[in-house]
């Protein structure tokens, strides 16, 4: 098992560290090896947690006690400091829930075991990501994949894209604003894979 | 826009946080960017680590997005931009998979039927059917579904299988099961069928049921989303469920069964569905014993630890049976 930092949060706010890890370096290195697991990281929490309203919760509360115990020290290897954490929040909120349902403990047990399991192979080549990107942009509601399409592919700018479509620059920025949240979870959080899982 | 929602008291959810990064990020690359907008983006960020990290992912997700440029047309060429996406081979390649990914992990088959084709799963599969319509039928373990060259009707001989169908009101889709007909109205819906019993639970839409059989006095009826219809040979009954039970149901769907208070027995003969390996659970008494869990299909190992380390249970494995006792 690894060893993972208390995961007490006003302990941390109270006696709050300066980072160490300079800002570049820890978001090269987020973006590099913690952003990849995230697939895997919502397999986990939906595989362990019952309430689908809460997984994007934890997911960003998981990254968000990474980055900071980051900003000390660069963990490595990453992914099973990753997944104790996700670990270590589940068991927190398992006993702060009313009820202790019993099976997700077991669960995690399980999935202990599976920590150190190497990572399937998940950079893609640039034809497989360019397909991709496409695959999620076509799952944009439509006119929200027309602006971000003539914002992304065409290259227009804000003011052009309104002009064009003749609608508000609100509503251009709305839909970049959903379009790029909703692309984010597609492109990180689900298994780009079609095959069976493991 | 903004991300001034950090000054506020109340708790920020992960949605409220990343809707405020993508927001910043573009902002940032589609519009003006001055400097009092900078500062604005700087004290967002360092009001907390939160922010910080749903803005590097916003950010990350916005350069990858950056590759699109590569498909950009020849200047020149005026076209409408959703016409020309639509067109495309790219496009329609790009929308057969992402059929694939919004269904998650199971396999998808396209296909082109002759006359009847018959679908099966194993124990322990899953396959997704899509249609020629984009309607999507998901079959669950050991399920046997024949579908007719039309397409707009179907034969459920065996399983369960979850329906989300196009509507038309030309040509309704038909589902055939236990010689009753469920005949869509606009549905997404659920269909399990074990010994003589079919049961069907809308989750959105309407639909009707109905006995397959002409001039029968069996009764007909409309399903509305959270109804449940239970059908024997010859009756048929009506239950409303909360929406979240039926949400239930449809959790192997995620390769999970969700159970509430259900007893041990319950919880056996639903694994034994997806697995070869089978429960037995001997004496009434443990068969009873209730339990909350959510549990992978595929979880008969996982179960047999609660049984032992949670509730003090025997576990022995016999051949391709494994014994549980008090």
């Amino acid at each position: 098992m690894v060893e993972v930092p208390k995961s007490d949060r006003e302990n941390v706010d109270l006696v709050r560290e300066e980072p160490v890890v300079p800002a570049s370096e820890l978001e090269a290195w987020f973006i590099r090896e913690v952003l990849p697991l995230e697939a895997d990281l919502m397999q986990f929490l939906r595989r362990s947690w019952q309430n689908r309203s809460d997984l994007d919760d934890l997911c960003q509360e998981v990254y968000t006690r990474t980055y900071e115990a980051a900003q000390q020290s660069i963990p490595r290897p990453v992914r099973p400091f990753v997944f104790a954490i996700a670990r270590n929040l589940l068991i927190d909120r398992v006993r702060r829930e009313h009820v202790v349902p019993i099976e997700a403990v077991a669960d995690l047990d399980e999935l202990g075991v599976a920590l150190d399991a190497p990572s399937p192979e998940r950079n893609v080549m640039a034809r497989d990501e360019l397909r991709l990107l496409q695959t999620a942009i076509a799952r944009l509601p439509p006119r929200c994949r027309e602006v971000v399409v003539l914002g992304r592919i065409e290259g227009l700018t804000g003011r052009q894209i309104a002009s064009r479509l003749g609608i508000a620059e609100t509503t251009v920025s709305d839909h970049l604003t959903a379009g790029l949240y909703a692309l984010a979870d597609m492109l990180l959080g689900e298994d780009s894979h079609s095959g069976k899982r493991s | 826009m903004t991300g001034n929602a950090a000054t506020d008291s109340h708790v920020e959810t992960a949605q409220d946080v990343r809707r405020c990064a993508a927001a910043w990020v573009q902002r940032q690359n589609f519009w003006d960017w001055s400097e009092t907008d900078q500062a604005e983006l700087d004290r967002w960020l360092a009001d907390s680590a939160s922010h910080q990290v749903a803005y590097i992912r916003a950010k990350f997700v916005w350069n990858r997005t950056g590759r699109l440029t590569a498909l950009r047309r020849a200047p020149g060429a005026v076209e409408n931009s959703e016409s020309w996406f639509n067109r495309s081979f790219l496009f329609r390649s790009a929308a057969a998979l992402a059929l694939v990914s919004a269904l998650g992990f199971a396999g998808v088959r396209y296909f082109e039927v002759k006359s009847q084709t018959t679908w099966r799963t194993p124990v322990g599969g899953r396959e997704i059917l899509t249609l020629g319509d984009g309607s999507k039928i998901e079959l669950n373990t050991d399920t046997v579904l024949r579908i007719a060259a039309s397409q707009r009707t179907a034969w459920l001989d065996r399983g369960e299988a979850y329906f989300q169908i196009k509507h038309d009101n030309a040509h309704p889709f038909v589902l055939m099961a236990a010689g009753k007909r469920v005949v869509d109205l606009g549905t997404k819906f659920l269909v399990r069928f074990a010994a003589d019993d079919l049961e069907v639970a809308l989750v959105e839409g309407k639909a009707r049921i109905e006995s397959a059989k002409p001039h029968t006095n069996a009764r007909t009826a409309i399903l509305a989303p959270g109804d449940v219809a239970l059908a024997t040979a010859d009756s048929l009954s009506i239950v409303k469920v909360p929406a979240r039970s039926i949400e239930k149901e449809l959790s192997w769907r995620h390769d999970l069964l969700i159970f509430d208070n259900a007893t041990l027995a319950d919880v056996a003969a639903e694994l034994n569905r997806y697995n070869r390996q089978k429960l037995v659970i001997a004496g009434s008494d443990v068969a009873q014993l209730r339990i909350v869990a959510s549990i992978p299909t595929n979880g008969v190992q996982a179960f047999t630890r609660v049984a032992k380390n949670f509730l003090g249970l025997q576990v022995e494995q016999r051949g391709d049976e494994i014994v549980i006792s008090r």
